[in-house]
């Protein structure tokens, strides 16, 4: 199972959220986060739906890494089976919604599909691999990354809601002011680093 | 094909439709990986060999494939071409393998891959989608080595890891930290936004 670093789960859980943001740092899940932060209420779904989604897969992913593919040797089979794994569980959370938690599934539902192609989902899975965390870091890596991408695009999301007033040179407006508001918070976030180290 | 629709697709796919700055795609690795310029160069390889063997199977197979479940088996057609590709870098290139770390096999969630399919491959000739990967794929290429040549230049003082900083001008560390690749991208699609926008203005040429 190859030895796990040294690194206390709390640790992990607090960097994912703000030394090591998902969006902020690793860049991951740039295109939702681009195209579907124009409002603060859809902005706050779409980020409540990947947390869900990314607890969940991190999980499974990790027990199906350790006790399927390494024992029978398909260690180079991982993006495949990932890939499989994380459409297979939206699949399955959404129709357990839909059964049991309507008014929820109401909500995220139209956000659900979009997830799978999400690449921060595969690539917490990947991160968690390269970095060999042991079952408690990767659950509260995958809790922690997820709150991250929520804070990230819910903060996108209000600052493009109070500017959609503004006047802007007209090349500007749209992705680009997009990547400069977010290139302005992930150098806020970078004030965070040194707090907690990872890696 | 005719020489023409060949120029026509490429000035499409490179500039008019340019899957970064144009369309949005394929943000995320281009973020990660230019921080170095010769990470970015293997990155854009591995995309234009992705997306150009991706395009050419989903269009050969596009009459087998029953349109419900066409999205996961595009997914693994990718996937799979992606693996190829990881498992070639790794043995040839260990280092840069190591480097770029997880952003190997996020090519199979980079929407430019399954926007090609979706998009022109599973109503086109297989020859056709080829090109049209290839061409995707350059145009990617292009805007990851333009942002890794500014972002390795000012932030490490060298190109393709050779020291050019003859000025000795003091680095800027900033350029290789996460900001500076959103501004570098904010700042590009809004030069190229310009550009097009005068030119339809002045009755330009292309459309």
């Amino acid at each position: 199972m190859g030895s796990a670093p040294a690194i206390s789960p709390m640790v992990i859980f607090l960097a994912s959220i703000f030394t090591s943001n998902m969006v902020l740092s690793n860049f991951l899940g740039m295109c939702s986060f681009i195209s579907v932060s124009s409002e603060y209420k859809t902005a706050s779904g779409l980020g409540k739906a990947v947390l869900l989604v990314m607890v969940f897969t991190t999980v499974f992913n990790w027990l199906i890494y350790h006790y399927i593919m390494i024992p029978l040797g398909l260690d180079y089979l991982r993006y495949l089976i990932f890939i499989i794994v994380i459409a297979a569980t939206v699949q399955i959370i959404e129709m357990f919604m839909d059964r049991y938690l309507t008014d929820l599934h109401m909500k995220l539902g139209i956000f659900l599909p979009l997830i799978t192609v999400n690449c921060a989902i595969l690539g917490i899975s990947l991160f968690m691999i390269i970095r060999s965390y042991s079952f408690l870091q990767t659950l509260l890596f995958g809790i922690g990354s997820g709150l991250g991408w929520w804070l990230a695009i819910a903060a996108l999301a209000a600052i493009r809601e109070k500017m959609a007033g503004n006047e802007l040179p007209p090349g500007l407006a749209g992705p680009a002011i997009t990547f400069i508001i977010t290139g302005i918070m992930a150098l806020a976030f970078v004030g965070f680093s040194g707090i907690f180290v990872v890696m | 094909m005719k020489k023409g629709a060949v120029k026509a697709l490429f000035i499409r796919n490179v500039w008019d439709e340019n899957q970064v700055l144009r369309q949005i795609l394929g943000i995320c690795s281009l973020l990660a990986v230019t921080n170095v310029l010769t990470n970015s160069l293997v990155m854009g390889a591995g995309l234009v060999f992705s997306v150009a063997l991706s395009s050419l199977t989903i269009s050969a197979l596009r009459n087998f494939i029953p349109h419900r479940v066409r999205m996961i088996v595009q997914t693994l057609i990718i996937a799979a071409w992606v693996i190829l590709f990881d498992i070639i870098l790794k043995a040839t290139m260990p280092d840069i393998s190591r480097a770029l770390g997880p952003y190997v096999g996020l090519i199979i969630t980079n929407c430019i891959i399954m926007g090609r399919a979706e998009a022109f491959a599973q109503m086109n000739p297989p020859l056709e989608s080829l090109l049209d990967g290839i061409f995707a794929g350059l145009g990617y290429t292009i805007v990851l080595v333009i942002i890794a040549f500014i972002r390795e230049l000012l932030g490490f003082g060298t190109i393709l890891g050779i020291d050019v900083n003859f000025l000795g001008f003091e680095t800027w560390t900033i350029m290789v930290m996460p900001p500076a690749a959103f501004f570098l991208v904010g700042v590009m699609i809004w030069i190229v936004n310009n550009i097009v926008a005068r030119k339809q203005a002045g009755g330009g040429k292309r459309g």
